[in-house]
């Protein structure tokens, strides 16, 4: 199945970067990098990893390509199938779904009219439900590639789905003008204006 | 309410800037030589003085924990600190403004606490979705390598120290120990059986502890300001400060620091604008991260939010994440939902929790609709308690305390609704147990 067109290898830029992945450990530990290296595939390779790209993997780390694969197919963050250009992971998880998860999900498949798990058909948008992402205080949001868009009304997403769709650039953070994760009316902490 | 004068992360919401300049005049990095020259011992007798407990979840006291690791290293076999910042647990953002907005404080932890347990070497494992956060962090890293806060003869204190960050992709399960372990080591984040523990045979089968990113910031500021300050704040046994992250129903959703043992009332009233609709709209309240028992309005009502006060009541502090639900809430499906969670992040070794929680996700969702038996809820009972305690690790108790939290407050309103399905009214049903 390895073919001139799928073989895969580091550009000498993803190489350098693979390269002071493997140096964090110690030696002989370079297993290690397994999972940077992984990412740095997928990154390279326009959002997913082939097969190609792991045994490249398992080669650069003396690793058997079996135990590549196992991680590969452990972590929900590696793609093994291609996926859109833009990755929509819309939170699922209860303090997502207390404050609006389930409009969001409406609109993103109005919007881009796919289900979740598909990719709509000009390979722009891949929409997934995800667990929980870690950005609570600042539901409802979703991960588009690597930005956090949070305190979503389901205009907003629209409207971030519109402008990705038009080739702008939404900015990511707290949809709704606040400050990161202080309270929406401003910060009830912290207010004798600190140092720095 | 707690004084601005004594927070530790005085940049929370990233107003000041994260860099290493504008962190040393907030007081990172101040002193630091000093503080190591005065011993392993004295640091670690100093966090167990403070009262210090583990800030991701289970409130181990921290330098008890320190004092496992081994007093006079194999040289064959380095010890690490490994960091803990994979923060998953649902309702839980903490970690993540401190490494965004403060990581130089995290940095300079690292330092001291490492060099406490006599490591050289410490890891950060960030969960891979944070990749801005990382970005933030490496560079943090970078400077403080650059300024020679880190690295050989680190701050001057004559201790090497190197630090590493290592991104997760995207595993509940590697926020526990082991599992970060083995993800660390290569491989897919599976618990380890334990003993051994980690302080005995940990990364590469080396002597290693793994702390909370908030436990191991907290650190230099105690040996700063001293244990007795630290220890004056709360109440006995859960000292200090704590980062609370406030989500769900109420008016102003946020993250913000407070003492230990602040009424939950008083915490939602003052930092979140409190509950929407006022506190009589309140259902329940999920005080410490998904994995905690939620507590109905009646016990929030007068709770405090400490390690000791929510054990008393079934419930637990958990991450400190409090998720509140007002009583527009379809309480089934909330609890319903963490099922979900748990099932989809179950690891799959241990066959109690990879058919459990898939099991108990099936009845939640049909105790939604109440399309079950009365005997049903027994049997649940019966299920999750078969799955706590007996896995590996603990994410099997944490799937099974939700549903078991859910039955023991609302079975009533479990068996309305199965009852209701069946067209049995209410009235006419026998008395029935809570």
């Amino acid at each position: 199945m390895t073919t001139p067109e799928t073989k895969f290898k580091f550009t000498p830029d993803y190489l350098e970067r693979a390269k002071a992945h493997i140096a964090k450990y110690p030696d002989g530990r370079q297993a290690s990098a397994v999972m940077p290296l992984l990412d740095l595939a997928q990154r390279q390779n326009g959002g997913w990893i082939s097969r190609e790209a792991m045994a490249y993997i398992a080669e650069m780390l003396e690793m058997a390509e079996i135990r590549v694969y196992e991680v590969a197919t452990f972590y929900t963050m590696y793609n093994l199938e291609p996926v859109g250009k833009y990755l929509v992971q819309l939170c699922r998880t209860t303090p997502c779904w207390l404050r609006g998860a389930n409009d969001l999900l409406s609109v993103c498949k109005e919007e881009l009219g796919v289900g979740t798990g598909e990719t709509t058909e000009d390979g722009l948008f891949t929409l997934i439900e995800v667990e929980c992402l870690g950005a609570c205080v600042n539901a409802p949001m979703v991960q588009i590639n690597d930005d956090y868009f949070e305190d979503l009304t389901a205009a907003q997403m629209r409207e971030i789905l519109s402008m990705l769709r038009r080739g702008e650039k939404p900015s990511p953070g707290p949809q709704n003008g606040r400050q990161s994760s202080a309270p929406g009316t401003g910060m009830t902490t912290l207010l004798d204006g600190g140092a720095g | 309410m707690l004084k601005d004068s004594d927070r530790i992360f005085t940049n929370l919401y990233g107003v000041h800037d994260s860099g290493l300049v504008a962190s040393r005049t907030r007081g990172a990095w101040d002193g630091t030589a000093g503080l190591i020259e005065k011993g392993h011992d004295w640091i670690v007798e100093q966090i167990k003085e403070s009262g210090l407990r583990g800030r991701g979840g289970a409130g181990f006291p921290t330098g008890l924990k320190f004092s496992f690791m081994p007093k006079e290293p194999d040289p064959r076999r380095p010890q690490y600190l490994i960091v803990n910042a994979d923060e998953s647990e649902p309702g839980t953002c903490k970690d993540r403004d401190i490494m965004r907005h403060d990581p130089q404080i995290l940095i300079e932890g690292c330092l001291v606490s490492a060099f406490a347990m006599r490591a050289h070497v410490a890891y950060i494992y960030i969960r891979g979705e944070f990749y801005r956060e990382a970005e933030v962090l490496q560079e943090a890293i970078n400077e403080s390598y650059e300024a020679g806060l880190i690295g050989k003869n680190a701050a001057g204190s004559g201790w090497d120290f190197d630090l590493y960050l290592h991104r997760g992709a995207g595993a509940y399960i590697c926020g526990e120990e082991t599992g970060l372990l083995e993800s660390l080591e290569g491989k897919p984040g599976r618990p380890r059986l334990k003993p051994p523990f980690p302080a005995g045979a940990g990364l590469y089968g080396c002597p290693s502890t793994v702390n909370n990113v908030e436990t191991i910031a907290i650190v230099p500021t105690i040996l700063r300001r001293g244990a007795n300050w630290f220890n004056g704040l709360g109440r006995p046994k859960n000292t200090g400060t704590k980062l609370f992250c406030i989500s769900g129903h109420v008016n102003h959703p946020c993250n913000v620091e407070e003492e230990m043992g602040i009424p939950l009332r008083e915490l939602i009233d003052k930092h979140a604008g409190g509950v929407r609709g006022g506190w009589d709209n309140l259902l329940a309240v999920i005080p410490g991260g998904s994995s905690v028992p939620l507590l109905p309005k009646s016990i929030c009502d007068t709770v405090l939010m400490d390690f000791d006060s929510l054990n008393a009541e079934k419930s637990g502090l958990g991450t400190a994440a409090v998720i509140v639900m007002d009583q527009s809430t379809d309480v089934v499906e909330a609890i319903s939902r963490l099922s979900h969670f748990y099932m989809h992040e179950s690891c799959g070794q241990c066959t109690p929790c990879r058919e459990g929680t898939g099991w108990v996700f099936r009845m939640m969702q049909r105790l939604i609709k109440g399309d079950a038996s009365i005997e049903d809820i027994d049997l649940l009972w019966n299920v999750v308690g078969q799955i706590e305690g007996h896995t590996i690790c603990a994410l099997g108790d944490a799937a099974a305390w939700p549903v078991q939290g859910l039955i023991r407050h609302f079975r009533p309103e479990l068996e309305q609704r199965i009852l209701a399905r069946q067209g049995i009214p209410e009235d006419a049903n026998a008395p029935r147990a809570a």
